[in-house]
């Protein structure tokens, strides 16, 4: 998906200076910018290299390595689903398939109109709840078919009326 | 608030704190806001009781408090009554005002909120009472119930800091560094290494030191490192200071899993707080002791639990670890001496200083002394945090704490040691827990993840789940790690589809053996574990698998089907109206059938017929 967004440098400028422009702590500011963003966007790639004085081919080895960054714009809303050993056992296979099957995307893709992405965490430590889901950062727990698709429901809805 | 600058001034606060405490009239109602309660509501609960308190006249009365994790995460949220100890269970909003009308303004018990032993049907009004607590032995998860995890004189007061006024008031930095060897405390990360020797030898070598702590508590499944940095930060700070005072550390670092947002928001005012009070920073309680403590959000890597890989995502690289012929106690982060532990063992050194080694070996086995933490989960009715001293029986853990196999169904097996661990069969249920009798067992106790499997967990299943969860989570720098991962899952995979040929399991063990040799770090040498104790314990699993193209626990879709039986059946129409493929048909109160055709094996008829009438074939 090619998106062009307009970077507000003073917001990056901000994060590099919270973590002290600090190279060792590049992880954290990849991290706080995808809470912008929701991804890593390859325009702010040039102003890491200048204020970190880091190359580029850092920047691109850590943000594919760390399951927590994302290179590729994705959804408004982020379907995290736990694919953890308990939720797993619980079931997080067939919470997974239904919203697969009812957004039409696979795991790790955005759905086309930009509005969700469907993602799996291992593990988010709520494993007495499971299986769980994280919806943005919302936590819904002790979740089967048809609870996860009305937790859905509830982000779509908003959504319509706003459209309208 | 200013600084302390002496231990004495430390001393009288914290009198100053109880004497204020014995004052307070008012009740405490603890309600738990750990991860999991909150999931299931705590914040609406907290919101409605304050209100109700506030309109019924009692909020000079009783003060809530929100406390960390209270382990018993399966009945969240939770509310303790102090000074009594009632505990009311599974709450939701709509049950406020009565429990203010009740309860707090005239003393009656809800039945209905308390908690039933499922066995006996008995209701058990008090916290101590419940077997899933008395059962256990709380020395590091005890306050997590009492105190806020935001309020540092809540910390204070029940006693906390008073181990480090101890070790810089009375002790040498040697003498702290014995009395941890002389507990004998072992890493409770899982590898079980001594902790004392670890200090001792990082203390020998020169240049700046570090001491870190491992919160990238990365085994799925396994949760009491989150809950104890969510409940009692301080905890955890104050045996990092401990452990940075005996090495001669200046610099500390928390490397935490940026999954674990609540645990980052408390460590974070707790070291905000103890830097305010001189418990961190500059000239710790007027001391010559300096040490900062910063916080480095983990970017969810397994491997990044590895020691060498932890240490260079805190430098900011991608973390992947490096063979260890120079230990970190010598060159680990910057190329300095590193010291390493875990955050349950960082938890354990204040105990230890503060009631002694003596104390501490009186606890656990001969070569495991102390508790451990256990996340006791998956088909098991209490699910939770069960801490219980070393040697404790997995029996006991399992059936008596735990409650046993939720559904009436058969317990199979106790995955135990997260990714790295191996799955324990029925016949060795009486084992005694500790890091040698699991590893006997061709298990690991790892950090203490202990998943519990029932008749509808299919082995082979679970191990290619994972095999494929090492896969992704390999950093693929070593061929046997990278290929040989690769190469069991397909045939995990393949056997999982019905496609299994004679020899798969023997190549499988051939594989797992190379793989565990001949792997750079430890996620490689553990990570045919799963898979070589499936084999060990249930291998005719695999071989109905391979031979017979059945699934006996009815999970891998191409090998199983479901049949409705004609006896058990009453013809109640439940699970037609929940296909969604419109598989079941029937006539009312006659037994039903499934299209075979139609039937996609989702199991939705399965868990909810109420008389099991759906059979595996």
């Amino acid at each position: 998906m090619a998106i062009k967004i307009e970077i507000e440098s003073d917001k990056i400028q901000e994060i590099i200076n919270r973590h002290n422009s600090n190279p060792e702590n590049l992880l954290m500011i990849l991290q706080d910018i995808m809470e912008v963003y929701n991804y890593v966007p390859p325009e702010v790639i040039p102003v890491l290299v200048k204020e970190l004085n880091i190359k580029p081919s850092m920047i691109y080895s850590v943000a594919t390595f760390y399951k927590t960054i994302s290179l590729e714009p994705r959804g408004k809303h982020i379907i995290n689903v736990c694919t953890g050993t308990a939720c797993h056992i619980l079931g997080a296979e067939k919470i997974k398939s239904a919203f697969k099957e009812k957004l039409g995307i696979e795991e790790g893709q955005t759905s086309e109109d930009l509005m969700f992405s469907l993602e799996s965490v291992r593990c988010i430590g709520c494993c007495a709840s499971g299986p769980v889901i994280i919806v943005d950062k919302k936590i819904y727990g002790a979740l089967n078919h048809s609870k996860a698709l009305e937790i859905l429901e509830t982000y779509e809805k908003p959504l319509k009326e706003c459209e309208a | 608030m200013t600084r302390f600058n002496s231990v004495k001034e430390f001393q009288e606060y914290r009198e100053s704190l109880n004497t204020a405490k014995k004052k307070q009239t008012r009740k405490i109602i603890s309600l738990c806001s750990g991860s999991s309660c909150s999931a299931y509501g705590t914040p609406g609960v907290y919101d409605e009781l304050v209100r109700e308190l506030k309109k019924q006249g009692l909020d000079d009365k009783f003060e809530v408090k929100l406390t960390g994790c209270h382990g018993f995460c399966e009945k969240g949220p939770i509310m303790v009554i102090h000074p009594e100890g009632i505990f009311y269970s599974q709450l939701r909003k709509e049950h406020m005002a009565e429990i203010v009308e009740k309860t707090l303004k005239n003393g009656e018990l809800i039945k209905q909120r308390l908690f039933k032993i499922e066995a006996t049907k008995a209701k058990v009004p008090l916290e101590k009472d419940i077997p899933f607590y008395n059962l256990q032995e709380r020395i590091i998860l005890g306050s997590n119930g009492i105190i806020d995890p935001a309020s540092i004189d809540d910390y204070i007061s029940v006693g906390g800091y008073a181990a480090l006024e101890k070790a810089l008031s009375e002790m040498t930095p040697v003498a702290i560094i014995d009395e941890i060897s002389k507990s004998k405390l072992r890493g409770r990360g899982g590898g079980g290494f001594p902790t004392g020797i670890k200090w001792k030898t990082c203390a020998k070598f020169k240049g700046p030191r570090y001491i870190i702590c491992n919160a990238d508590e990365g085994d799925p499944g396994a949760y009491m490192d989150r809950s104890v940095l969510e409940g009692n930060p301080h905890s955890v700070l104050e045996g990092m200071i401990i452990g940075a005072l005996a090495i001669g550390s200046e610099q500390g670092y928390v490397y935490v899993r940026h999954e674990y947002p609540l645990a980052v928001k408390n460590l974070s005012m707790a070291i905000e707080k103890a830097n305010e009070y001189g418990l961190l920073g500059k000239n710790i309680l007027g001391s010559d002791f300096n040490l900062d403590i910063s916080i480095s959000r983990g970017g969810g890597a397994f491997v990044c639990g590895e020691s060498t890989a932890l240490m260079s995502s805190l430098e900011g690289k991608p973390g992947r670890p490096r063979a260890k012929y120079v230990h970190t106690v010598e060159k680990g982060f910057r190329q300095g001496p590193s010291t390493l532990n875990n955050v349950e063992t960082w938890a354990n050194v204040p105990v230890i200083i503060n009631k002694g080694a003596d104390w501490y070996n009186s606890i656990g086995t001969e070569h495991s002394k102390g508790t451990k933490i256990f996340s006791l989960v998956g088909k098991v009715v209490n699910t939770g945090l069960v801490e219980v001293p070393m040697g404790t029986s997995l029996r006991k853990i399992i059936f008596d704490i735990g409650g046993g196999i939720a559904k009436k169904k058969k317990f199979k097996a106790v995955q135990t040691g997260g990714p790295s661990g191996g799955c324990i069969p029925e016949e060795f249920l009486d084992t005694k827990v500790d890091f040698d009798e699991l590893v006997r067992l061709g298990s690991i106790m790892g950090s203490g993840g202990m998943i519990v499997m029932d008749q509808d967990t299919c082995m082979v299943e679970v191990a290619r789940y994972f095999v494929e969860f090492l896969r992704d989570e390999s950093c693929g720098q070593c061929n046997p790690c990278r290929e040989g991962l690769k190469q069991m899952l397909d045939i995990l995979t393949r056997i999982c589809e019905g496609n299994g040929k004679d020899g798969d399991i023997e190549l499988l063990e051939e594989l797992g053996e190379t793989i565990q040799k001949f792997s750079l770090c430890g996620l490689g040498t553990s990570a045919p574990n799963s898979v070589l104790s499936t084999i060990r314990y249930f291998r005719d699993e695999y071989e109905s698998h391979i031979k017979d193209k059945k699934c006996p626990a009815g999970v891998c879709k191409p090998l199983f089907h479901y049949e409705i039986d004609e006896n058990t059946c009453t013809g109640c129409g439940l699970c037609a109206k929940k296909c969604p493929q419109e598989a079941v048909t029937g006539k009312k109160k006659e037994p039903h059938s499934i299209d075979q055709e139609k039937c996609i094996r989702c199991g939705i008829c399965y868990d909810s017929c109420k008389f099991n009438a759906i059979v595996i074939k």
